[in-house]
């Protein structure tokens, strides 16, 4: 390969590459390009690194890195690829009902009492007419932090001697002192989500993944799904669009409506996230309904890792609002010593309630 | 030079890079661009900063992150207590002018250098941003300012600007997804465990006192150590100290009973120190 057939060569693997799902901009083909200015274009390894090193931004991406490469380039005298446990690319799952489109354009002019009527219904119970009403109300809640304290400080009345603006006083007057003094400041509290879409959480997995969603565009937030396995979908929650996000998220989720194993897949994620940071001193909320098909003495364990990593550690079962409710399902009987507090959330208005409790956590 | 010559270079001064850290490191001096590293703990992303900055005989500047840092932690800041001293000095002095005391006031003398001031200022450099993953969204948003312009404006003072960029590694350790507009302006390597040989050149390499056996023995065991399913399985830092611990108690051969009264300099938790034991793994 050499000049032009050589670049026009390697921006088609790069094309190749973006459409294997590796999101690779202009910038990072620009820099791949560039280099191999600096390596030997003949050599494949040389191409192999340049290209991972430039094009790849996660560890999700080397698998289909190698895969592209492998396909564009043939295998050749390239390094064998490194033994990764970088997360499978995940298989499309129908989590949304349809493809994500927006549904009709909700009627505005909804009695004040229908929407009443909603907040306190089950969402397993709503009509698909309300459900759609439901996700419009959904985007209406505002969700607010929980707040830590930060290390930066205002101006305040009372509180620490500021030198810095003392000083400026000092200067600006000529006063002998007049001491200024500031306070620390608050900043929001991270927030994760565990959102368990087995089987038996189905009539809810939507509206709380959407839920979600609106939490993720207000408030640092962590989301992952539970199911037989662990699923990160932070990412694809930050998109604006909900019915985008939402699909996104559906297509990453490989197990929806499978069993559920909390004991194994809370581990997965403490392992993983939670105990690297994403849990510590965050506020963690688990929407699952506690029916635990694996090993309740490894959940238990488990809760007792993350209850002394998180800040508070909220449960929110949408059975715990029913008439006769008691929690006795081996899941949730066995998380129930290391919770903070145990919640409903099978209305709009147990998810506004969950969205308060959250904020004064 | 070339990815080979900087391995050479790294061998050197006792840091074993496989070819694609190798030429990772070749592409960011070449390039100028930030080396950005994730891996597992314990993959020698920090070290390799460190070896950089000795194979290249540079000065390494480390900026350390957490939650909460900001620009007077990372880029400089006044020292206002020798301020206050030296306005005091000056009106015990006599009559002081205004202006004239602020101007003497706001002065390279009175300024503190941060990590990344400190950085731009020594350039060439290596700059070690460790952990920034820790850091939050807005000082990301700051570092790749710094990192853009290779250059810093101080109101009070002007522009600093690095005469030559200094030679920036990143490291996270993936707690929290960073920033694409950071990444897409660094060079991205994720690093894996070494593979059994290159560890125990490792060892031997760090502890020459250490013999092929021992280094052998206790390079397996960390490797089986990391397949059980640890709360924290053990990096290269470990069986680093692991390693140290039986030389300094002057064990030839990692046994049972040698592993037992050593397991602490590589496992962290009562869990995993548990799991081990009965797995027999770290005694075999």
């Amino acid at each position: 390969m050499t000049g032009a057939g050589a670049l026009t060569g390697l921006v088609g693997f790069a094309h190749a590459l973006r459409h294997a799902g590796v999101a690779c901009g202009p910038e990072r083909v620009h820099a791949f390009v560039r280099a191999l200015d600096h390596l030997d274009l003949a050599r494949a390894d040389h191409v192999y690194w340049a290209g991972r090193l430039a094009l790849c931004a996660e560890p999700g991406d080397l698998p289909r890195y190698d895969a592209a490469f492998t396909a564009w380039f043939g295998d050749g005298d390239r390094p064998a690829p490194p033994r990764g446990r970088a997360p499978r690319p995940g298989r499309l799952a129908a989590l949304v009902d349809g493809t994500g489109r927006p549904g009709p354009a909700p009627d505005l002019r909804v009695a004040a009492s229908d929407v009443e009527v909603l907040r306190r219904k089950d969402i397993a119970d709503l009509t698909p007419a309300e459900r759609r009403h439901l996700r419009e109300l959904l985007a209406t809640l505002r969700p607010v932090p929980p707040r830590r304290r930060a290390h930066r400080r205002r101006p305040a009345r009372t509180g620490r001697l500021d030198a810095r603006r003392t000083l400026r006083g000092m200067l600006a007057t000529g006063e002998p002192v007049r001491l200024a003094r500031h306070r620390r400041t608050h900043r929001p509290r991270r927030v994760v989500l565990l959102i368990d879409v087995s089987g038996s959480m189905k009539p809810y997995a939507d509206a709380l993944l959407r839920f979600a969603h609106v939490v993720a565009r207000a408030v640092p937030v962590e989301v992952c799904t539970l199911g037989t396995r662990l699923t990160r979908v932070t990412r694809q929650l930050r998109r604006r669009d909900p019915g985008q996000a939402l699909a996104a998220a559906a297509r990453a989720v490989p197990d929806h409506e499978g069993g559920t194993r909390l004991g194994e897949t809370l581990k997965a994620f403490l392992d993983r996230w939670g105990q690297r940071g994403a849990a510590r001193g965050a506020v963690v909320v688990i929407c699952s309904d506690g029916w635990e098909r694996g090993d309740p003495a490894l959940l238990a364990a488990q809760l007792a890792r993350l209850r002394r990593l998180a800040h508070r550690v909220l449960w929110v079962n949408p059975h715990a609002g029913h008439d006769g409710y008691r929690p006795v399902q081996s899941g949730i009987a066995a998380a129930l010593p290391h919770l903070d507090r145990l919640l409903a959330g099978h209305s709009l208005e147990t998810l506004h309630a969950l969205l308060e409790e959250v904020r004064l956590a | 030079m070339t990815p080979e010559e900087l391995a050479d270079g790294l061998d050197r001064v006792g840091y074993l890079p496989d070819p694609g850290l190798a030429t990772a490191a070749h592409l960011a001096l070449a390039m100028h661009r930030p080396l950005f590293c994730e891996g597992e703990p314990g993959t020698g992303k920090t070290s390799l900063a460190h070896a950089l900055a000795r194979a290249l005989d540079l000065p390494l500047v480390r900026l350390q992150c957490h939650e909460g840092i900001d620009a007077s932690q990372a880029l400089y800041d006044w020292d206002f207590p020798r301020q206050l001293l030296h306005l005091r000095a000056l009106e015990a002095a006599g009559p002081v002018d205004a202006e004239a005391a602020e101007a003497s006031l706001y002065t390279r003398r009175f300024l503190l250098a941060r990590p990344l001031l400190e950085a731009l200022e020594r350039a060439p450099c290596v700059l070690l941003v460790d952990e920034v993953d820790r850091a939050d969204d807005e000082f990301e948003a700051f570092l790749l300012e710094v990192l853009d312009e290779n250059a810093v404006t101080i109101p009070e003072l002007g522009r600093v600007a690095a005469a030559t960029p200094p030679l920036v590694v990143l490291t996270s350790n993936r707690t929290r997804e960073v920033h694409d507009a950071l990444k897409r302006r660094c060079l991205y390597h994720w690093l894996e465990h070494p593979d059994l040989a290159r560890e125990v050149a490792i060892l031997r390499r760090r502890l020459p006192g250490l013999t092929g056996r021992l280094a052998g023995q206790v390079a397996a065991a960390a490797r089986r150590l990391r397949e059980l399913d640890l709360l924290k399985p053990p990096g290269v830092a470990e069986s680093l100290d692991w390693a140290a611990a039986l030389l300094a108690l002057g064990r030839e051969e990692l046994d049972a009973e040698a592993a037992a009264v050593t397991l602490g300099a590589v496992l962290k938790y009562r869990e995993d120190v548990q799991r081990a034991l009965s797995a027999g793994v770290a005694g075999r």
